[in-house]
């Protein structure tokens, strides 16, 4: 791995002013990302994970959304306090991020190869013959059987995995060094995730490129992450190269979460329930935010924040309680 | 402690915390909490208040007789309580617009009532049942909406009312209600469509509820606020309705008092004396547009893509 | 066998596909399901698995009754209820309950939780004397872990995983033998999920429920189920115990499958066996012929398309498999 960072985010805030009072969606989250890396970002709904990623791309909708702090350094470039113009040129360029769903971020009236040209020309500047000819190309590195002629082809004529691949040919087209991916498989078969997954692996290999994988599923961070953050309530709460996370958490909700999870490998006894619920945004619980669904909560725990315990080299959580959800 | 055993523990299931994630907030809810800072909405519900206790109780805003009047005062200016002055027959115009609001407003409310019956029975029929009833009704409405409704409305009122005796009321009421049902109906259709679809009929009907049930307890409840935003604009156009009928002689006569019949009356003279033509003419747009602001601001509030 | 309490023959559904609206015409059919056997007894938990448009949703909406199957029979305790109609239907209703996918939807916005989990006893009178309804839904709100003096509220004000144990309480409501879970947790956060799961079985073991659940997440299907299923287009191409199909599957598909599902352990990374399936799932409307998974089986030979392969128990195969060349193959075994 190489030790030059690409994106920096750093003590990043996003709150969401809505009716029912402020919702903390994101309370100070520092992630980094280097090149040829594959960071999972792991939570559950509600986590802030998604939101982190939109305010990173810079496309959170503002209002409710509100960025009150922080900076997301691109290669040492404060993305936040760069004008719109300049955003957008990074945004097209540097940073590309795919989605869920695949439909609607497809244009429906145009043909996916009308779409994949118009990046070409659009932002190099490319003559209509030779950005068709690379659309081809993009379709079939993305391992779309017969480009040349699904080219021509709708987004609605494809199949639910093949537009994950048109939607990621798109993001790849201008060649960008960090790609983020926001639960690019949750709405596809197992064998289509298999299939996603693998192809999302080889281009990254290919591009050295970042990737930043945003997802709630453990099982398919386990396969592809390098390193994973642990998102709960606004906060990363735990943060380690991926071997030490499954093997050894050191964040009682991760430890919980892990516990909490049936396994395709063994039949297992019962499962290991986690008390409650994620909580509102609009009402996160003092002290530390999982206190209350927490088998290792204590009075500290009520009242006081726990601070980020660097726990190893490349590790961190912040729990009042490392030790004993460590073992040691 | 007790906290470790139990994630330890979890035997059986116990029990969530049971904070809802919003609090008490329905789609009802959150509309109405849009209303309450909505100025559109105020404005309107204002005017539509006023029109009311208009029709309602019109002495509370005149002491005047709207019928009584005296050639001697023809054309007369403001004097009294006759803010607005007189018109061409003597008679006070502030009186006979405040008046009008009655027949006006009863008029559109019945003919909304009978378009909203007509239209939500057709639509919950053509939508719940399907197949080639829905066929049957869907184009039996495309048919009514191809009617050009000036030439429809003309047509229908002037057969309902050959009785010279009558005032005419019912005649529009009924002109107005056959021919304002479609738009109810279509949009009802497709709210009954999309509410059938949804797990919950499936649920009940997996219990074994009859279509009564089904229809009248889970489909008709969750179908139904869109047709009442547009019930609410079609009274704001039945009372421009009743005007254009009652202008185009058609519609209320004799002795009604309704802004139509006043703008039928002194549009001739308005060349002399403007207020009489002006007065009830700003009441009724003023009306209609409250209706229909009011249709809109609640329909926005409804609707959760606008949020 | 006494304790059978639901056996499907040779179960069909097939959707018209028609053109015209007035004069209609039929142009094709979905296959949807496409000849189903199975067998639950009393107690036990079929697990059914396979992907979007397997069927497996339309076996769910039949044996529910949401559909009427075009072939085939539903036996209930041995009586075939399929053509059954009016009271009849429904008191068979009430052995075979159901709970969705979608928390969110399948609970009407705009009754309380009293109405809903209460309306089987209004459809059913004579479950309940209407005087005891009212304590019926609270202990019903107790036994699925949520407080009984929230009868008054409405669904909204509860979340997703609260909202699903509403569902339970409604289809426990009625006293049913069996229940059909359509992906019960699917729509679920991950720390809810082993809630529902715990109180699922929970309920299994007090009431001795019979469960027919259906999922595409397999650990789920795993943990839960003590027989499985698998489908591919319309039919069951492989079944058998947990531990059979999950640690000897012999269908190519069954196989594919399985290698598929990421597991939470990076120790296993790169040390898995991955069967890559090439090509897409055919339309129902027009499935291969013979072996319906021939068109993606790195085991095809030529006489797949022409003879179509049973499902019994093979040479190699302990277990009904369906396919001419069935043969055990571990693909989580680690190396």
């Amino acid at each position: 791995m190489n030790q030059e960072i690409l994106l920096d985010v750093r003590d990043l805030h996003v709150e969401f002013r809505t009716r029912d009072g402020v919702a903390r969606a994101v309370n100070g989250v520092n992630l980094r990302l280097h090149p040829g890396e594959t960071l999972a970002v792991l939570g559950e709904s509600g986590c802030g994970k998604s939101v982190t990623a939109q305010a990173i791309m810079g496309i959170l909708d503002t209002p409710p959304a509100h960025i009150t702090g922080g900076q997301v350094l691109y290669r040492g470039v404060d993305l936040l306090q760069l004008p719109e113009r300049e955003r957008r040129k990074v945004r097209a360029n540097r940073i590309a991020m795919i989605f869920q769903d695949a439909l609607s971020a497809l244009n429906p009236v145009y043909t996916v190869g009308f779409q994949l040209a118009e990046l070409f020309r659009v932002h190099r500047g490319t003559s209509r013959g030779e950005a068709k000819r690379r659309a081809v190309e993009l379709l079939d590195q993305v391992r779309i059987p017969d480009a040349r002629r699904r080219v021509n082809d709708y987004p609605h004529q494809f199949s639910g995995g093949m537009r994950q691949r048109v939607m990621i040919a798109m993001a790849l087209a201008l060649d960008p060094e960090v790609l983020i991916a926001d639960e690019p498989t949750t709405a596809l078969d197992v064998t289509v995730q298999a299939q996603i997954m693998n192809l999302l692996a080889d281009l990254q290999r290919q591009r050295t490129m970042g990737l930043m994988l945003i997802t709630h599923d453990m099982g398919v961070v386990a396969d592809v992450a390098d390193r994973i953050a642990v998102m709960y309530a606004g906060r990363v709460v735990e943060e380690a190269p991926v071997y030490d996370i499954y093997g050894r958490p050191a964040h009682a909700y991760t430890k919980a979460l892990l516990e909490s999870i049936p396994r395709l490998d063994h039949k297992g006894r019962q499962l290991n329930v986690i008390q409650g619920l994620p909580p509102a945004l609009t009402d996160v619980p003092r002290g530390c935010s999982f206190h209350p669904r927490c088998a290792y909560a204590r009075e500290i725990c009520r009242h006081e924040e726990p601070p980020v315990y660097q726990i190893a080299p490349q590790r961190i959580a912040s729990c009042h309680f490392v030790r004993e959800v460590l073992g040691v | 402690m007790s906290d470790l055993n139990a994630v330890t523990t979890a035997e059986a299931p116990g029990p969530a915390p049971d904070r809802p994630r919003r609090a008490n907030r329905s789609l009802a809810g959150d509309a109405w909490a849009d209303l309450r800072t909505s100025k559109v909405f105020w404005i309107a519900a204002a005017l539509v208040v006023i029109v009311v206790l208009m029709a309602a109780w019109p002495s509370l805003f005149t002491s005047a007789d709207p019928r009584d009047c005296l050639l001697g005062r023809k054309d007369a200016g403001a004097s009294g309580g006759a803010i607005f002055g007189f018109d061409f027959q003597g008679c006070d115009v502030y009186a006979k617009t405040v008046y009008g609001a009655r027949d006006s407003v009863l008029v559109a409310l019945c003919a909304t009532l009978i378009a909203g019956v007509i239209g939500v029975l057709v639509g919950l029929a053509a939508g719940y049942f399907g197949g080639w009833l829905d066929a049957v009704l869907s184009r039996f409405v495309d048919i009514m909406l191809g009617i050009p409704f000036l030439l429809g409305a003309i047509v229908l009122a002037k057969r309902l009312s050959s009785n010279p005796e009558s005032n005419g009321v019912l005649a529009v009421i009924v002109t107005l209600g056959v021919l304002g049902w479609t738009t109810a109906a279509r949009v009802m259709r497709s709210a009954v469509i999309s509410a059938k679809g949804q797990d919950y009929v499936a649920a009940a009907r997996m219990l074994g509820a009859g279509p009564g049930r089904l229809m009248f307890r889970h489909v008709l409840p969750n179908a139904i606020s869109p047709v009442i935003v547009v019930l609410t604009i079609l009274l704001g156009i039945n009372i421009a309705g009743e005007a254009t009928l009652s202008y185009l002689g058609v519609g209320l006569k004799g002795d009604a008092v309704s802004w139509g019949i006043a703008i039928a009356e002194t549009g001739p003279y308005a060349r002399t004396a403007a207020a009489p033509l002006v007065w009830p003419s700003v009441f009724l747009a003023a009306t209609v547009l409250a209706f229909i602001m009011l249709g809109d601001a609640i329909r926005d509030a409804f609707d959760p893509r606008l949020r | 066998m006494s304790d059978l309490v639901l056996e499907t023959r040779g179960l069909v559904k097939h959707f018209p596909i028609t053109r015209g609206i007035v004069f209609r015409s039929k142009v094709g059919a979905v296959r949807a399901v496409d000849g189903v056997d199975l067998q639950l007894r009393r107690g036990e938990t079929l697990g059914i698995v396979g992907e979007s448009g397997c069927g497996k949703s339309t076996l769910a909406k039949l044996l529910v009754g949401l559909e009427k199957p075009t072939h085939g029979e539903i036996r209930v305790h041995g009586d075939d209820v399929t053509r059954l109609s009016g009271t009849a239907w429904r008191r068979t209703r009430r052995t075979i309950q159901m709970v969705m996918q979608d928390p969110y939807t399948s609970l009407n916005p705009r009754m309380t939780v009293g109405d809903i989990i209460g309306e089987p006893y209004d459809i059913h009178p004579d479950a309940v004397p209407h005087t005891g309804q009212v304590r019926a839904v609270q202990e019903l709100l107790d036994l699925v872990g949520l407080n009984p003096d929230h009868i008054n509220r409405y669904p909204h004000q509860f979340s997703g995983g609260q909202r699903q144990r509403i569902g339970i309480a409604r289809a426990l409501a009625l006293r049913p033998e069996i229940i059909v879970c359509d992906e019960p947790v699917s729509a679920l956060d991950v720390s809810i999920q082993a809630q529902v799961i715990n109180l699922l079985e929970g309920l299994q073991r007090q009431l001795g429920l019979a469960y027919i659940f259906i999922a595409h997440d397999l650990s789920v299907v795993r943990h839960i189920s003590d027989r499985v299923a698998v489908m591919y287009l319309g039919k069951i191409v492989e079944t058998g115990h947990q531990a059979a199909i999950y640690e000897q599957p012999t269908h190519p598909y069954t196989q594919a499958l399985l290698s598929a599902v990421p597991v939470p352990d990076p120790r296993l990374r790169g040390r898995r066996e991955q069967i890559v399936l090439t090509g897409e799932v055919p339309s129902p409307a027009d499935p291969p012929s013979g072996c319906r998974f021939r068109t993606r089986c790195w085991k095809a030979q030529p006489g797949c398309a022409e003879h179509e392969p049973l499902l019994e128990i093979r040479q190699r195969s302990s277990h009904p498999s369906a396919c001419h060349f069935a043969e055990p193959h571990n693909v989580m075994r680690r190396f």
